[in-house]
């Protein structure tokens, strides 16, 4: 399939998807409408709705304090994650003293925490970032932990038989290795900085997408469910888009990242 | 073109390495290996895969420290790693996340050498190598042989006394083989350092070495030859391979080697089929 092609099919997709929609929900079908406008709402309304948001700008103030939060969790988890994956890793003492509760939080549903982050930290963004954090700290972790663990014996010996001291094998050899895992799970640890930050402001905020959204439900609004809805996807696929542009720069040097996208 | 008077670059004497497989269970892959390379002599050791050529030179460089016997350099007891020598290992030991000219460069970065001097350095060991033109290329840029070129400068910027080469063109294919064989041979001659060269290729052994030392396969392998090699120098390759000595010393050796290749073979296999 060329590249034309493809975008054809999938426009089209999205045409029928939408055109279904709208008619389900306005046409009646031997004298019934089958989805209730109440419960679906309908393209028309869901479209309108966006662009009332984006033509009065309220939505502005909600997307950035989503993106804010997102980033302060995605880069305080990362840097402590970072951190701690490659002290555990170094020191294998530490990490079999700390190991059950590492796994006995990271077992834990990151959800439950939200009602005690919003009592510790207030209604604000850092009950949110918080939430960000628990779920990003963990996947840097054990990335970078990974990372330092399956550094190839004959690099290392390679670094030993060229004169390195062990600070500098941490700095040319464990480091990059670690730091590699760590890029590589840059999506997955984009995308939860973003649901934790999403998450929190459902659970109990006065802004951002979640907060809208939550708004929306709670006064039956559907078609304002379904704009916020939109809205969010829209926003984390520029994020990943981003994060893709990053990691191309980032990780150069690895086969696997040429041939992508 | 040994000099006898300069104390043995390496000197193993009966040398034994023990590994320890699946709990208590010992396997002795080197028995009482004895073996000198001399200042500036090129020393090749051949023998069946998995006899323990990559062991005996892990023992040389101070990776593997032998149950028994002792491992000198320059006279001096070997403790901890080797210091005067440069390992080109059999496998891929690249940094992946430098370039060809930071992996060349590294060797003198690590020492506090300027950035500028070392680059430059760099530069000039890629160009001897026939990798000018690829410096900014990462490791998984390059061919195989091109990689194994990239490990040899890396080894030799750091003018090493002794060179480690663990069967440096395994992967590669008879051209560049032949082609990678002339270039070591120049770049050595230019200065002689003692070589220690595995490879399980006895023409390749014969053509490049002053002496060729022939391993038994294992377990508890020993050194079951040692055989000079005094064609004349410089060599090339290609043209050695047609010289009537040349055969003769492969016929020799290759009566005491083939013995035990089967012999590997025949454990190779038995070990699969366990
Ligand atoms: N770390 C190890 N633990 C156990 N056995 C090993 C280890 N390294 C090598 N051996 C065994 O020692 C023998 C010699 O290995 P090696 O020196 O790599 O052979 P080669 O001659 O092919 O280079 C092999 O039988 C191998 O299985
Ligand atoms: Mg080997």
């Amino acid at each position: 399939m060329t590249r034309l092609t493809l975008l054809f099919w999938q426009s089209m997709v999205a045409v029928v998807a939408l055109a279904l929609w709208q008619f389900l929900t306005t046409v009646p079908v031997f004298g019934k409408i089958l989805l209730p406008p109440f419960f679906f709402s309908n393209p028309v309304d869901v479209a309108s709705q966006i662009i009332k948001w984006f033509t009065t700008g309220v939505i502005w103030k909600h997307l950035m304090i989503t993106l804010l939060e997102s980033v302060l969790a995605f880069v305080i988890g990362s840097v402590g994650g970072v951190l701690v994956g490659f002290w555990f890793a170094r020191q294998p003492r530490v990490a079999a003293v700390f190991d059950p509760y590492v796994k006995m939080i990271n077992a834990l549903p990151r959800v439950v925490l939200a009602p005690i982050f919003a009592l510790w930290l207030g209604l604000g963004i850092w009950s949110k970032v918080a939430l960000g954090v628990t779920l990003v700290f963990f996947i840097v972790f054990f990335n970078v932990y990974q990372g330092v663990k399956e550094v190839s014996r004959t690099v290392l010996d390679n670094g030993r038989m060229l004169g390195m001291s062990e600070r500098q094998l941490t700095r040319h050899v464990y480091w990059p290795s670690a730091l590699s895992w760590m890029f590589s799970s840059l999506h997955t640890s984009v995308g939860f900085a973003v649901v934790g930050a999403v998450v929190g402001e459902y659970l109990g905020s006065a802004a951002g997408l979640g907060y809208l959204i939550q708004q929306a439900e709670g006064v039956f609004d559907v078609g304002a469910v379904f704009a916020g809805m939109f809205v969010l996807s829209a926003f984390v696929i520029l994020i990943d888009f981003g994060v893709t542009l990053v990691e191309r720069r980032l990780l150069v040097w690895r086969p696997t990242a040429e041939g992508r996208g | 073109m040994t000099d006898t008077a300069q104390p043995a670059a390496v000197a193993l004497d009966d040398a034994t390495v023990a590994f320890r497989v699946a709990g208590d269970r010992v396997y002795t892959a080197v028995e009482r290996a004895s073996l000198s390379v001399a200042h500036g002599e090129f020393v090749a050791i051949v023998g069946p895969t998995g006899c323990g050529k990559s062991t005996l030179l892990n023992v040389a460089a101070g990776l593997l420290k032998p149950a028994a016997g002792s491992v000198k350099i320059f006279d001096q007891p070997l403790t901890g790693l080797n210091r005067d020598a440069g390992y080109l290992f059999q496998a891929d030991a690249l940094f992946p996340w430098k370039t060809a000219i930071d992996n060349v460069a590294i060797g003198l970065d690590i020492k506090g050498a300027p950035r500028e001097l070392a680059l430059q350095r760099a530069q000039g060991w890629l160009t001897s190598v026939g990798l000018g033109a690829f410096a900014n290329r990462y490791p998984h840029m390059l061919s195989g042989g091109q990689r194994k070129r990239v490990g040899l400068a890396q080894v030799l910027i750091r003018d090493p006394k002794i060179l480690l080469m663990d069967e440096p063109f395994g992967p590669l294919d008879a051209q560049t083989r032949q082609i990678m064989g002339n270039l070591l041979l120049d770049l050595w001659n230019a200065d002689r350092k003692a070589v220690l060269f595995v490879t399980h290729d006895l023409e390749e052994a014969i053509a490049l070495a002053d002496r060729v030392v022939i391993m038994s396969a294992g377990p508890s392998a020993r050194i079951i030859g040692d055989w000079q090699v005094t064609l004349p120098r410089p060599r090339d390759i290609s043209e050695v391979r047609m010289e009537k000595q040349f055969h003769e010393l492969h016929r020799e050796i290759w009566r005491v080697l083939k013995d035990e290749v089967m012999k590997g073979y025949a454990q190779s296999t038995q070990a699969e089929a366990v």
